[in-house]
């Protein structure tokens, strides 16, 4: 282990770090300019030119803030739990190719920060850590509210969870490896997505139940818990789990991409031109930029489509719907790599889905009727 | 000194810390979160045995599915708070079972004075999943499928104790 080894991990974990950090501020940004455009409003535009400079006039508030701890709160975890909420938001995006290997003053770079072998399940443990912030906190507060939020929380991470880590099995199969890198280099020509249509659609799903977005946003919900796990929370402390909650998009999305979208590679149509990864190495990171992007938009356009889920509704589908139908892809994709048959896989992966929307679409439609 | 021994002893201490921490506090919220933390140091033992796939494993399985089951169980039903006096009685057959172990672990200790550490060099073996999944698959395939039907035989216990019959209310006949 020599001293340019350690440098260059050094140089490569700041950069993601700072990645995280300013797009978790323009990512506020981001969320209220489309969300305003998409309800026909303007937004935030006065701080600087279409109110660029928005998130710095946050910041400043936000630190200048009176910061209030109740007297009933239980110290020190208290203060700990929005600690423990935000490090594995950033840790998580450690082992995100983004982009090929490179060779810079004379040595190979690998464009990830931790270049490991077992990338999938790297992200499957460290977002199983990632709930105890939420549940710490709204213990710690020792509040009715919070302590349901957190509850609430914990009950639909590990839910969800379940359904995620089979998305990742899908993954591992179809790839035939562990390895980040080697998932993206898989996806050469042909996405995931493309692969596997179905099991995209519950990883999307499930990444929304995981970092708490809408319409999963339940230990949040205003109307039944005020604010949440958060309620007891203000000043720096509540600018922790908000940046936690937005970095958790950015690397969640970032996951999504790696796995199910192609990561930093080229769409296909653009293989072999003078556009692609493989001539240009720093067209990687700017493809993987307008992935994340519009995997965001994705998300930010689901908050401003979708009211949000009843909680029994939406444990009852984890885990009689999402759970189910994950098994049942996670066989048909392992058929399919087994018969070396590749064009089954999405094919009866669809056929599943749509089997499986129609029961769920029956079974509500009964529900419907019975009322009469 | 080498690096792996000083870390491996700043971690054995923590183990050591933690556990006894777990054993000691009052709030069950803080005995389950010293678990979770000595949980998560030996994890970090695999590693440094070069088993990362089994400390993977440890953390997702261990501290972040087991471990936050048993906070929401402790959150959800109030037993934040243990009963503050020690029974000695009760706790006779754990002490027996823990003098033996310790003594077992003690012999161990006194046998292998003199001999090589292995810290760091158990061969790369273990950090390959594919070669890990060839091993689980062949040579302990009846562990394995054994280990699958006891988790399956906990689970459906644990529906089967956990179902209640439903109550007839007269709006239920309706729905059901």
């Amino acid at each position: 282990m020599d001293w340019t080894l350690l440098l260059e991990w050094l140089i490569k974990s700041v950069i993601v770090v700072l990645m995280l950090l300013v797009g978790f501020a323009y990512l506020t940004l981001f969320e209220r300019r489309v969300l305003a455009f998409m309800q026909v409003r303007i937004g935030p535009n006065r701080a600087g030119w279409q109110g660029l400079l928005q998130p710095v006039a946050d910041a400043i508030k936000l630190i200048f803030k009176e910061e209030l701890t109740p007297g009933q709160v239980f110290q020190p975890l208290f203060t700990l739990a929005p600690i423990i909420t935000v490090v594995p938001a950033v840790v998580v995006a450690a082992v995100i190719p983004w982009g090929p290997q490179v060779e810079l003053f004379g040595r190979k770079i690998t464009l990830a920060v931790a270049d490991i072998n077992l990338g999938t399940l790297y992200v499957a443990a460290v977002a199983s850590i990632a709930v105890y912030g939420i549940v710490l906190a709204g213990w710690s507060s020792n509040n009715k509210y919070a302590m349901l939020g957190g509850l609430r929380s914990s009950a639909q991470v590990i839910s969800y969870e379940l359904s995620l880590a089979l998305c990742f099995v899908l993954v591992t199969l179809m790839a035939g490896t562990m390895h980040a890198g080697e998932i993206v280099e898989a996806q050469r020509g042909l996405w995931f997505i493309v692969l596997q249509p179905v099991g995209g659609i519950v990883f999307l799903i499930a990444t929304l139940a995981e970092v708490n977005r809408a319409p999963f946003d339940m230990p949040e919900a205003e109307q039944e818990l005020t604010a949440g796990y958060h309620s007891e929370y203000s000043g720096m402390k509540f600018a922790l789990f908000f940046m936690a909650e937005y970095i958790k998009m950015i690397a969640i999305s970032a996951i999504a991409a790696t796995f199910y979208f192609g990561g930093y590679r080229e769409p296909w149509f653009l293989a072999g031109t003078w556009l692609s990864v493989d001539v240009n190495w720093w067209l990687g990171p700017l493809y993987m930029l307008l992935k994340v992007t519009a995997l965001l938009f994705f998300m930010v356009w689901i908050r401003a489509t979708l009211p949000r889920m009843r909680y029994d509704r939406l444990m009852a589908f984890g885990w009689k719907v999402l759970l189910p139908l994950m098994l049942v892809l996670v066989f048909v994709t392992a058929v399919g790599i087994l018969a070396e048959a590749l064009w089954l896989i999405p094919v009866l992966s669809l056929v599943v889905g749509s089997l499986f929307v129609y029961l769920v679409n029956r079974s509500l439609m009964m529900k419907w009727y019975r009322r009469f | 000194m080498s690096l792996e021994l000083i870390l491996f002893f700043i971690l054995a201490a923590i183990a050591i810390a933690t556990a006894i921490g777990m054993l000691l506090s009052r709030s069950a919220v803080y005995a389950a979160l010293y678990l979770v933390v000595n949980f998560v140091s030996v994890a970090i033992f695999y590693l440094l045995l070069d088993a990362p796939f089994i400390a993977l494993s440890q953390i997702a399985v261990y501290a972040g599915a087991i471990m936050v089951l048993f906070l929401f169980v402790i959150m959800l039903i109030g037993l934040e708070n243990l009963a503050g006096e020690l029974n000695w009685r009760q706790l006779a057959w754990p002490l027996v079972m823990g003098a033996i172990l310790l003594v077992e672990g003690v012999f161990l200790v006194i046998q292998r004075v003199g001999q090589d550490v292995y810290i760091g060099q158990t061969g790369t073996q273990l950090s390959d999943p594919s070669l890990m999944a060839k091993v689980l698959f062949t040579d302990y395939v009846l562990p394995f499928q054994i280990t699958a039907v006891l988790l399956l035989v906990a689970m459906i216990g644990a529906i089967v104790l956990s179902k209640r019959e439903k109550p007839a209310l007269s709006n239920q006949g309706k729905e059901a």
